[in-house]
């Protein structure tokens, strides 16, 4: 049985004129072990799925779903209470900005320990030998005078590891990175890269990685999940999707990056913008800025469906050739 | 198009010529105890020539930003010779260096806190115009407009706020208020860094197309080397306010002498389709802090390569190669 099963989840925030689907009708599932990728641009929807997930959609949100399942529970059954407790100890979230994550206000060692009292039902003694141990599996030399340190007093990168100690605390079943390097330096995000690696395949976590840096999601993910106005447009093995993308979405955003411009004068772009409140279309979401598109694609919004080895929400797959 | 063209050969000399140039910063550390040194830029050459673009690259801390603060006339650089459009900076008076801003202009990472959010779009075009022409308000707008349809916006847009809209086009109103007093210089400080992957590549091609058009010489400031392979012509590479490797974009990306410019490029994730993981160098450490250099060659503490000889003796930029790097062990390399 799957790790967590995602069917048909929607998130909706409405307004006084409208009503905004940051996330429509996604689903997802993920076996321990896997790592998935989701890319796609700001306000597609990436970090919402997940939040949805943790159950951290706050009023006016609101967060249905066929089904939402993690590790035999029924997560839209569960009160709240016992929500947070599963949650809270099987599932971890890293966010993007290590510096704002953290509370400035305690030190390291406190929030390391908080996590560990409460869902690990240690005592502040066997807290701090565990949270050393912690830090030493992150990569922090001198962990224990590390300790009582503010997270001010490090710098983004020492501090993000925190946040993945603090993250694995609980070894959890899934883990969550939302742009866990964005905000690093390139050198500095090649050793958290390399550390989320090994620690998922050493504690067999099932990891989702949230980003919109496509070099990144090939270098980590098995499979990817492109996302779109709050909608899947393709998942694929990670392979196939960088060689043969088969989405017209996936093909543009993939052209977009200068990597692949080939020494080009000009990048291939995608032309208009993300639909919004207002503009969402009747069709096809991607329609409007798609090269490709039609009447049919204009009118008919096209369904998920299984194609070539994966999923694609188009009426017309390309392909899959070698871009 | 009504803005006078400066064509590349009508101004063939170099814009920027930055001979070892130092900022040093004084910290304070109480009344008790004297002042430390931080030295920022430690002695960094580089020539600019008009309708080129000079990308500098490296990690938060190199001295990136306050190489971008000294070109762009903020900041006096402590030594060296910085020479603008043909004007010596260091020895101009103060009337002059309110001239010379003229030629320098920014456009900064984040369009979100770059807008005055209560001006209309017009009015933060038509700024640079009040304080440094004597135009009337009636040539000041229709320059603004001419700008607008330079940068790929439409007329209607000058009577907008900042809010209304996306960040592509907030970062083409940067682009636009920067070109308003026809620069030959703009220091984009990591211009798109902020922006997704499709709309960083519509600004990146504006700002190739800006520069065919008006000869715009670029000092371009970015982290992200897929970027700089893109659009830059000459590439700087800082660390701890040195500079380790600099020299054409060609001859650096095909073959990086310098172990840090090596563990750079290896260390962005790139799309590497067919299943052979790339074989990355994974950095150990941290930059060092500024205030505490390491004695010898400053990347001595976190290079793979590193031997006796680069603990005790700081390298010198030396041409190698077609390029200057500073490495003993460069020619290992080659």
């Amino acid at each position: 049985m799957a790790l967590l099963e995602i069917e048909n989840l929607s998130v909706k925030f409405p307004s006084k004129t409208a009503v905004m689907h940051a996330v429509d009708g996604v689903s997802l599932s993920l076996d321990a072990g896997d790592v998935l990728g989701i890319v796609g641009e700001s306000g597609s929807g990436k970090s919402v799925t997940m939040m949805a997930l943790m159950g951290l959609v706050s009023f006016p949100g609101e967060v249905t779903a066929d089904k939402l399942r993690f590790d035999g529970h029924d997560l839209l059954k569960l009160s709240a209470n016992a929500r947070a407790k599963l949650t809270g100890k099987d599932v971890a979230m890293i966010f993007q900005d290590p510096t704002t994550s953290l509370n400035p206000c305690f030190t390291v060692g406190y929030q390391l320990a908080e996590t560990l009292k409460l869902h690990m039902g240690l005592d502040s003694k066997a807290a701090r030998k565990r949270s050393i141990e912690l830090l030493e599996q992150v990569g922090i030399p001198a962990p224990e005078s590390r300790l009582n340190v503010f997270p001010h007093q490090m710098s983004g990168g020492m501090n993000q590891r925190v946040m993945i100690a603090m993250a694995i605390s609980c070894s959890p079943k899934l883990l969550i990175a939302d742009e866990p390097t964005t905000a690093l330096d390139v050198t500095i995000q090649a050793q958290i890269l390399d550390l989320l690696r090994t620690l998922q395949k050493d504690l067999n976590m099932a990891l989702v990685l949230i980003t919109h840096n496509m070099g990144v999601v090939s270098e980590m993910a098995q499979r990817v999940a492109v996302m779109y106005a709050g909608q899947i447009m393709e998942t694929r093995s990670a392979h196939d999707i960088f060689e043969a993308p088969q989405h017209p979405y996936t093909e543009a955003l993939l052209a977009a990056m200068p990597e692949r411009s080939d020494g080009a004068a000009r990048l291939a772009t995608i032309p208009g913008m993300v639909p919004g409140l207002n503009d969402r279309p009747v069709g096809c979401l991607f329609a409007p800025r798609c090269t490709y598109a039609n009447n049919h694609c204009r009118t008919d919004r096209p369904e998920l469906r299984e194609w070539q080895d994966g999923m694609v929400r188009c009426h017309y797959p390309l392909p899959g050739v070698k871009p | 198009m009504s803005l006078p063209d400066k064509t590349i050969e009508a101004s063939a000399a170099p814009v920027v010529v930055a001979r070892d140039l130092k900022q040093v910063y004084k910290i304070s550390r109480g009344v008790m105890h004297p002042a430390d040194h931080l030295q920022a830029v430690s002695g960094v050459s580089f020539t600019v020539l008009p309708g080129k673009t000079l990308a500098v690259v490296g990690e938060s801390g190199c001295g990136k930003s306050t190489l971008a603060r000294m070109v762009s006339l903020i900041e006096v650089p402590t030594s060296g010779e910085l020479t603008l459009d043909g004007v010596d900076v260091v020895k101009a008076s103060a009337a002059e260096r309110h001239t010379l801003r003229r030629t320098v202009q920014l456009v900064f990472q984040n369009p979100f806190g770059s807008l005055n959010p209560r001006k209309k779009i017009g009015a933060i075009l038509e700024a640079p115009l009040e304080i440094n022409t004597t135009l009337d308000a009636k040539a000041r707008a229709e320059q603004a407009r001419a700008m607008l349809a330079l940068v790929g916006l439409r007329p209607e847009h000058y009577d907008r706020y900042p809010h209304m809209f996306s960040g592509g086009q907030r970062q083409r109103i940067a682009i636009a208020r920067a070109l308003m007093l026809k620069p030959a210089l703009i220091v984009a400080d990591e211009p798109v860094s902020a922006l997704d992957v499709s709309i960083q590549a519509q600004v990146l091609n504006l700002l190739a197309d800006l520069q065919q058009e008006l000869g715009l010489a670029y000092l371009f400031i970015s982290h992200d080397l897929g970027v700089v392979r893109h659009i830059a012509h000459d590439v700087l590479v800082m660390y701890l306010g040195h500079a380790v490797e600099q020299g054409d974009k060609k001859t650096i990306f095909a073959q990086p002498l310098h172990p840090y410019t090596q563990a750079l490029l290896a260390s962005t994730p790139g799309i590497v389709g067919a299943g052979a993981p790339r074989k990355r160098i994974v950095l150990s450490g941290e930059l060092p802090s500024p205030l505490n250099p390491p004695g010898g060659c400053v990347f001595s503490t976190r290079c793979p390569h590193v031997t006796a000889q680069c603990h005790n003796a700081r390298p010198v930029l030396r041409e190698l190669a077609g390029r200057q790097v500073a490495c003993h062990l460069a020619e290992q390399f080659t």
